[in-house]
């Protein structure tokens, strides 16, 4: 009987194989789109925990120093006497590679490429030329260093791990080391910390990876775009199975009638859904691989941009997520044929046999529709007004998108039904009478296009203003005309009493890491002079604040630093121990995601003699940069790698800018074509059931081109309408990112601009992709043979 | 006795309360018997055919077929009785859309698990529907449609056939003839046969007549 049953219910999908296609398709878009951010958002988190894991930073407890800078080597060794199970970490960057030392006769069990239990050649590594173990990329990256060179792909990436000597001696680092590992299990004898080594503190293990809770808001954003996309396919899949199901009523019923029990039929209806969830889960598992293995390049620039975070540019294929693709396939499918197995289930055997239409059973839920999204619009209002961190903002922008999109088919039935009233009585008035006819059909395609459409306007907008304010906050930062960099202090020495004659302003770079109100945070020295003051702007400053930082009377710290740790003007920040000074005023820092204190330079020397700067900022006429450059390359002997112009960081601030924003885009484009794909699933699906309401006006004289450019002109009314309700709501949810969610995730706050061209431009496409989606079916329905207008006639008794 | 309905009575809600369909109706059918419902719109003709399909449930009295009480089954028992004793052939025809028309009337027998190809081909061909065996329904016309369905429901082989208006659709000459093949067909499998008509004509060819008046037998006779 199975057999039987699932023959009749199959039939259905090859007299049917636009629907199925509609389905599968819709199903594995869903299932890509969504897979692909996690296959993304999963590599990078492998990445950060692989380099975490290298340093040891989330199983074991670290001591490092107060303030933030080295630790001698004899306190290492003091602190072995007294009884401290450490291991001493060297750790710094070499041509743009993590170089990480570490010693292997001391290091906890399991840290690091080679270890004593496992008869690894400890003798090769610690002795002669050394060893460099690494990712090939990352080992060519570094060059000749003499040491060997031994590939091994487990490393995290952009990371080679040695032995503490070599890496001291690369780093150019000796005797001090920058961290040390605490054993988790120590003597129950020891001296205590603050006697054998008062400047350092112990910092707890991590249980994960610094970096990878400072990109936590990227990945949310990225998660957030895929479920975004994942909605919009499942408008599609909720969309296919509500009419496939609503055509199968009268085979359900017929089947029941013949002697098929309920439970078995559902069992096999179930069933049937379930095969089509996987089959598409693996073609958009597939898919989605294709689409990470696009992007992860510009992701992994995105993140050494924007966080310094190493990810590999290659993918692995991960079994969890592979199978979580096919489980939200499976769940996505669950979701959207719910309601359709629920209606089948509760159908009594001898409901009416007239087909029900499809369109007025959609209509019947429009009053629950519309209290919902009432209820959803009134909780974003709520979230707006009350809501608070990250989880709020998120919760904010799904009330406002989902609560739009229940509201659109209401505020459309309304506006066509106001045009049916407004019209001349004829055809005019049937053209928006049938248009709301079909407007039940078509809401879940113009929804999935609203939040398309709203999502770029929204993304756009952000990511517009965001690059607007960026560019600005450069020109405002990158104010010096020539960068410059010492080797060490002596040429840093020679290097200031070489150009200072030169240029008008000397501008050292220099600064320390240190722990500010419980944040990670640098300490930056800045140097009383115009450039700061001419181009610096304040988001809050008490009044004269350049006098105040040139007198060491206060600090000004960034945007980022001043929300998270909720201080104010006033507010007293350690810089030093035992020095705190007040807050006077907080500058914007966009890209930068940890934060930063400036101190005036003058303070930071007394707090900080033995660091000196090795960087340096010159002011000169920007047309007498080319012949500095020369001077300093020919008569100093600075190499030309020593030297850059603030022309070349500004493009290079700009392109790591804009690869981050490569992947919303892509995600963008690709969540618009999906709406549109819908749409145009839709139209085809609705066309087959046209012919009976479009057979009367034929006969009544309209020719079927007539009747198929009505069937255009419908798709584009109702994507200009969807389009007009789509800008008011991108533009909130720009607002939204901007105001809310960036506050929440990076700490900063951005201005709002509007970009009315780009609008335009979107809904020139959304036009056009509507515009293509009707001319298939539309032709189609033009020609329709008479023989099928007919028939609808014939069939009428 | 094939079919005994015993004092059957049926309520459905209605808006101003409930509204009995079928009052204390009582009848017997033998193997081999034709019986014709008749009675004005309303008057719970399908209501009776339907429940006595096990398509529905009564609200009192007994429907005894083959010596078994079917308002005592659950769905899966009546839908079983269905597939193996009672066939319906129905006004609307209700066959599958997306099966040709060899599969539609393959279908009920291969339900049952008593599928006949040779006796289906020949069934078929004296219904003359030999050249649309590989049609789907909607390119037949409506009297080819119903003779699928009348075919369907014998090539199963019921002990009771039950008709709901089943030229209720058709222009008067088909009518006669899907008719006159029924009643030949029914005869021949040694099936009873119960259907439900307006038509006096129609019902004056079967072997009983029971006319029904506001859900109470009126009238019976031969």
């Amino acid at each position: 009987m199975t057999r039987v049953i699932l023959s009749a219910l199959t039939s259905h999908w090859w007299r049917n194989p636009v629907q199925l296609f509609t389905l599968l398709a819709g199903l594995a878009l869903a299932t890509a789109l969504w897979s692909g951010v996690q296959a993304i958002n999963a590599e990078a988190r492998a990445s950060y925990d692989a380099a975490a894991a290298t340093l040891g930073e989330a199983q074991f407890d670290q001591l490092v120093a107060s303030d933030g800078g080295l630790i001698a080597q004899d306190t290492y060794i003091a602190l072995r006497r007294a009884g401290w199970l450490v291991s001493p970490v060297v750790e710094g960057r070499l041509q743009g590679v993590r170089v990480v030392g570490l010693d292997p006769l001391t290091a906890p069990g399991g840290l690091g490429p080679v270890s004593l239990s496992e008869g690894a050649d400890i003798g090769a590594f610690l002795f002669g030329a050394g060893q460099l173990f690494g990712r090939a990329e990352v080992l060519e990256a570094l060059g000749d260093t003499g040491a060997d060179l031994i590939v091994a792909n487990d490393i995290a990436p952009g990371t080679i791990i040695t032995d503490i000597g070599l890496a001291q001696r690369l780093l150019g680092q000796d005797g001090a080391v920058n961290r040390l590992l605490v054993a988790p299990v120590q003597p129950l004898i020891q001296r205590p910390l603050s006697e054998v080594a008062p400047d350092l503190s112990r910092r707890a293990a991590e249980g994960g990876s610094d970096v990878g809770r400072l990109t936590d808001s990227f990945h949310l954003n990225l998660t957030a775009f895929g479920l975004l996309s994942f909605a919009v396919g499942i408008f599609i899949v909720n969309g296919a199975i509500g009419l496939a199901f609503e055509e199968r009523r009268s085979m359900v019923r017929t089947l029941r009638a013949l002697g098929v029990p309920l439970g078995r039929l559902m069992a096999l209806i179930v069933a049937e859904l379930l095969a089509f969830a996987l089959l598409a889960g693996v073609i958009g598992v597939g898919i989605g691989y294709l689409i990470a293995a696009a992007l992860l390049p510009d992701v992994a620039a995105t993140l050494r941009g924007l966080y310094g975070a190493d990810v590999g540019g290659t993918l692995s294929l991960r079994p969890v997520w592979w199978l979580s693709g096919l489980a939200i396939a499976v769940g996505g499918t669950g979701l959207a044929a719910g309601a359709a197995l629920y209606r089948l289930w509760r159908m009594p055997l001898l409901a009416s046999a007239q087909p029900r239409a499809w369109a007025m059973a959609a209509g019947q839920g429009r009053l629950w529709q519309a209290a919902l999204s009432a209820l959803l619009l009134v909780i974003a209002g709520g979230l707006t007004l009350w809501g608070e961190g990250l989880a709020a903002g998120f919760g904010l922008l799904a009330a406002l998108l989902i609560g739009a999109a229940l509201a659109l088919p209401v505020v459309l039935d309304l506006v066509l039904g106001l045009g049916e009233r407004l019209s001349r009585p004829g055809l005019v008035q049937w053209f928006w009478a049938d248009t709301r006819q079909q407007l039940p059909g078509l809401s879940l395609a113009l929804m999935a296009l609203l939040l398309a459409m709203a999502a770029n306007v929204g993304v756009s907008t952000m990511v517009s203003s965001f690059r607007l304010t960026f560019t600005g906050f450069l020109d405002q930062r990158l104010a010096s005309e020539l960068y410059v960099s010492a080797a060490d202090d002596a040429q840093a020495e020679a290097l200031v009493a070489y150009v200072t004659p030169r240029v008008r302003a000397v501008l050292p770079l220099i600064s320390v890491e240190l722990t500010v109100a419980g944040l990670p945070a640098e300490l930056y020295a800045a140097r009383d002079d115009a450039t700061y003051r001419d181009n610096w702007q304040f988001l809050e400053a008490v009044p004269d604040p350049w006098d105040l930082l040139a007198r060491g009377e206060g600090v000004l710290v960034n945007e980022q630093l001043f929300r998270r740790a909720g201080l104010s003007l006033g507010d007293a920040v350690s810089v030093a121990t035992d020095t705190a000074l007040p807050i006077i005023g907080v500058y914007g820092d966009y890209g930068n995601p940890v934060g930063q204190v400036i101190l005036t330079e003058t303070l930071f020397r007394t707090l900080y003699p033995d660091i000196g700067p090795l960087r340096f900022g010159l002011r000169l006429p920007p047309e007498d940069v080319a012949d500095l450059r020369s001077t300093l390359r020919d008569d100093f002997g600075l190499a030309e790698g020593a030297m850059i112009n603030q022309a070349a960081i500004k493009a290079f601030s700009l392109e790591v800018f804009d690869r981050t924003f490569t992947v919303t885009t892509a995600l963008n484009v690709l969540t618009l074509a999906v709406a549109a794909f819908a749409i145009l699933m839709s139209l085809l699906t609705l066309a087959a059931l046209r012919v009976p309401q479009l057979a009367p006006v034929w006969a009544l004289g309209l020719t079927r081109k007539a009747l198929g450019r009505f069937e255009v002109a419908r798709a584009i009314l109702l994507a200009v309408l969807t389009t007009l309700m789509a800008l008011p709501l991108g533009l909130a949810l720009a607002w939204v990112l901007l105001a809310v969610v960036n506050v929440e995730a990076f700490g900063w706050r951005l201005p709002m601009f509007l970009f009315p061209g780009d609008y335009a431009r979107l809904t020139l496409f959304a036009l056009g992709a509507a515009l293509l989606a009707a001319l298939w079916p539309a032709r189609k329905l033009a020609r329709t043979p008479p023989a099928a207008l007919l028939k609808v006639f014939s069939n009428e008794r | 006795m094939l079919l005994t309905v015993d004092h059957l009575t049926k309520t459905y809600p209605g808006a101003e309360g409930p509204v009995t369909v079928l009052r204390d109706i009582s009848l017997a059918l033998a193997q081999g018997e034709t019986l014709a419902l008749t009675g004005e719109s309303g008057s719970g003709k399908s209501t009776l055919l339907h429940l006595i399909g096990g398509l529905d449930t009564p609200d009192g009295g007994a429907i005894v077929i083959e010596g078994q009480d079917i308002a005592r089954l659950d769905d899966r028992d009546r839908a079983a009785l269905r597939r193996s004793v009672v066939g319906v052939v129905f006004q609307q025809f209700n066959l599958i859309p997306s099966l040709r028309v060899i599969d539609n009337i393959a279908f009920q027998a291969r339900l049952g698990g008593g599928y006949d190809a040779n006796g289906a081909a020949a069934l078929a061909d004296r219904m003359g529907l030999t050249p649309h065996l590989a049609k789907y329904p909607e390119q037949l016309s409506g009297g080819q449609q119903q003779r699928v369905a009348i075919a369907r429901t014998l090539v199963a082989r019921p002990r009771l056939v039950l008709a709901d208006e089943p030229t209720g659709n058709l222009d008067e000459a088909t009518a006669d003839e899907v008719m006159d093949l029924m009643l030949e067909l029914v005869a021949e499998s040694g099936a009873a046969l119960m259907m439900v008509t307006h038509s006096g004509r129609l019902a004056a060819r079967l072997g009983r007549r029971l006319h029904l008046r506001a859900g109470a037998v009126v009238e019976a006779g031969a």
